[in-house]
């Protein structure tokens, strides 16, 4: 039974951090329905520049603060760049348009800054504790204290403040917002931000864990079961399905591996996703949509 | 998307002539290809662009006319090359032309499972599907030494080469008439299902799946059969790919970015177009070696190559952007707008 706990525990904190990419992703999609496939290398871009600037002697609150404003420029580029030659262009032709900006942020961080592997050290020891006789993570529970903060946060950045209506507004119907006055290239500008400073935490944790290289804009592949499951539409859905995937990752490769010859995490998850999307075709938390002729 | 061609008289009879002569021209052109340029753009250029074209038109009728997005073209290519390979091995009293048709079915069958969710899910939603056979083969390949045969590094090769009815095509004029049949017949194939009855579902439902159901298009049927067809030349693709071109392949030959790299073969050739598989094709696989040539001429080496692939990468990925904004039918519109304008300035 501790074992069953053990893993299913390990399982859940694993599944905060694939959380913490999948917001990235459905605060874009709320706002501006592009189905962002660059989040991956905007979560290695924000990581990468945040290692160099520390390796070569900038402080961490001053390197968190330079890379948050390239971040910030990045948005601004990709809105005026991409977004708005690309307006009422169909979903599709917008989600192949991030498969090339992927390619453009990788090509220029990693030419600028290097591709081999960098040691990311972020203070927090990874030293296990054991609660009863359970082991747990120190790493992991700090992670899932990140995304449970962030979280926090951007509710509250969502539900208080004006430019949080305007953000909600614009979700709700583009065209009514736009009549209302809302400036959307502005409010785009500011999801892509945002999207780019949650894809900045997401990347410190996961390159801390494993090294930041190109394989950290592969975690956006992770990403997407956890986004199939909980709806693109629906931030408390990003955190049930991470949860979901995350401990259903971790029980089945220790329960159901085995008879398979084990490995099974790549395509568990997407598997795990397929039988989800057969039962709610657009995720738990998904808005359903109704077609009309 | 594609171009509707409304016109009820035909056309002038000239043009009919012309058409017949470029045709020729086209013919003469691929058949002496061999003699006029050296082995090595043979081995290392046309064959691969022309299986990449093959590539290309097999996800284009999927994703270009069907409109069901697919990011697992390399799951399929690699189920091809695998069942090519597992035919070969395990019954070699089947010449190598009906193995490449068998392994095609398998193929063909393995895109109907995996299309299947597509009855029920739509959009973005079902490139979950195309990503799990994706990661699902890598893993399948790999895991279980049968597919391989227990091979010590894992690839596979055919023993007799594309050798068949005592024909040997190993060389590089053998292989590029082998691939160049193929490539030929399969697009005569895809052109003629396009322009009957499966072609026009296809594309109902591509415009607007609802509306096509209402109309009385067979929704279900269209979108199985467009991923069965697509997956089938998907799977001879991979085959060729894999014995035609490298010689021996692995689980990596197949990655996604070889599912990206056909993608983007069609996004840039034209979405929905046969002849815009082709020229993706020729731009994909010659952009690289003329980026190469020009840092050669500008820097003569002395860039390291890690930096020359990722700033490739980066231009790579202006250009689709630039093709999205700029042109989002591709060069084949880009194409049908030169002539257009051709026929204006020499009015027949």
């Amino acid at each position: 039974m501790s074992m069953f706990l053990e893993t299913l525990i390990g399982g859940l904190l694993a599944g905060a951090m694939y959380s913490l990419v999948a917001i990235g992703f459905v605060l874009i999609y709320k706002a501006s329905g592009v189905f962002n496939y660059a989040q991956g290398s905007i979560l290695l871009f924000g990581a990468l520049t945040f290692v160099t600037l520390t390796e070569n002697g900038v402080p961490a609150y001053g390197a968190i603060a330079i890379t948050i404003a390239l971040l910030i420029a990045t948005a601004i580029a990709v809105e005026k760049l991409l977004l708005r030659p690309l307006t009422n262009r169909s979903p599709m032709t917008l989600f192949m348009a991030t498969l090339g900006l992927s390619y453009v942020v990788e090509g220029v961080a990693q030419g600028i800054m290097g591709s081999q592997v960098r040691a990311l050290n972020l203070g927090i020891e990874d030293l296990p504790i054991f609660i009863g006789d359970i082991l747990i993570s120190q790493f992991d529970l700090m992670a899932a204290g990140v995304a449970l903060a962030l979280v926090i946060a951007l509710s509250l950045l969502f539900n208080r403040t004006r430019i949080g209506i305007q953000l909600r507004g614009v979700a709700d119907d583009t065209r009514a917002a736009l009549s209302l006055g809302i400036d959307i290239n502005r409010i785009w500008q500011i999801v892509w931000a945002v999207a780019g400073i949650v894809g900045l935490v997401a990347g410190l944790l996961w390159g801390a864990r494993q090294g930041v290289q190109f394989s950290l804009s592969l975690v956006v592949l992770k990403a997407l079961p956890v986004l199939i499951i909980g709806g693109f539409t629906s931030i408390p859905g990003a955190i049930v399905g991470g949860l979901i995937v995350g401990a259903g990752e971790s029980l089945a490769e220790t329960y159901i591996g085995p008879f398979l010859g084990g490995g099974i995490t790549p395509w568990f998850a997407y598997a795990l996703a397929l039988v989800f999307l057969f039962i709610r075709p657009s995720g738990l938390f998904g808005e359903r949509s109704i077609e009309r002729v | 998307m594609a171009e509707l061609d409304l016109r009820a008289t035909a056309e002038p009879a000239d043009l009919v002539g012309l058409k017949a002569i470029g045709l020729a021209v086209v013919t003469a052109l691929a058949l002496a290809a061999p003699f006029f340029v050296s082995e090595y753009w043979i081995n290392a250029i046309i064959v691969p662009f022309l299986i990449l074209s093959l590539a290309g038109l097999g996800l284009n009728l999927l994703t270009g006319y069907a409109g069901q997005l697919s990011l697992g073209a390399g799951a399929f290519m690699m189920v091809g090359a695998y069942a090519t390979f597992a035919l070969q091995l395990r019954m070699p009293e089947l010449p190598l032309p009906f193995a490449l048709i068998v392994a095609g079915l398998i193929a063909g069958a393995v895109g109907l499972v995996f299309g299947l969710p597509s009855t029920r899910i739509k959009g973005f939603y079902l490139i979950v599907s195309t990503l799990a056979a994706q990661f699902f083969f890598e893993w399948l390949f790999l895991k279980f030494p049968w597919f391989y045969n227990g091979n010590s590094s894992a690839t596979i090769a055919l023993s007799r080469g594309l050798s068949f009815f005592g024909l040997d095509a190993n060389g590089p004029h053998g292989r590029y008439y082998f691939t160049l049949g193929i490539v030929t017949l399969l697009t005569f194939l895809s052109f003629n299902l396009i322009r009957g009855q499966t072609g026009r579902n296809w594309m109902a439902i591509r415009d607007m799946d609802t509306a096509a159901a209402v109309i009385g298009v067979p929704v279900l049927r269209a979108k199985l059969q467009a991923f069965a067809v697509s997956s089938f030349i998907l799977g001879i693709a991979g085959a060729l790919w894999a014995f035609a071109y490298l010689g021996s392949a692995s689980v990596q030959s197949f990655g996604l970015h070889r599912s990206y790299q056909v993608l983007f073969i069609i996004i840039i050739g034209g979405l929905g177009t046969i002849r815009g598989a082709y020229l993706g094709a020729a731009f994909v696989s010659l952009l690289p070696l003329a980026l190469d040539w020009l840092f050669q001429y500008l820097f003569s080496g002395q860039v390291d190559a890690g930096l020359l692939q990722n700033i490739q990468k980066a231009i790579f990925g202006i250009l689709i952007i630039w093709f999205l904004i700029r042109e989002p039918e591709g060069l084949s519109r880009l194409l049908a707008i030169r002539r257009t304008a051709s026929r204006r300035l020499f009015p027949s």
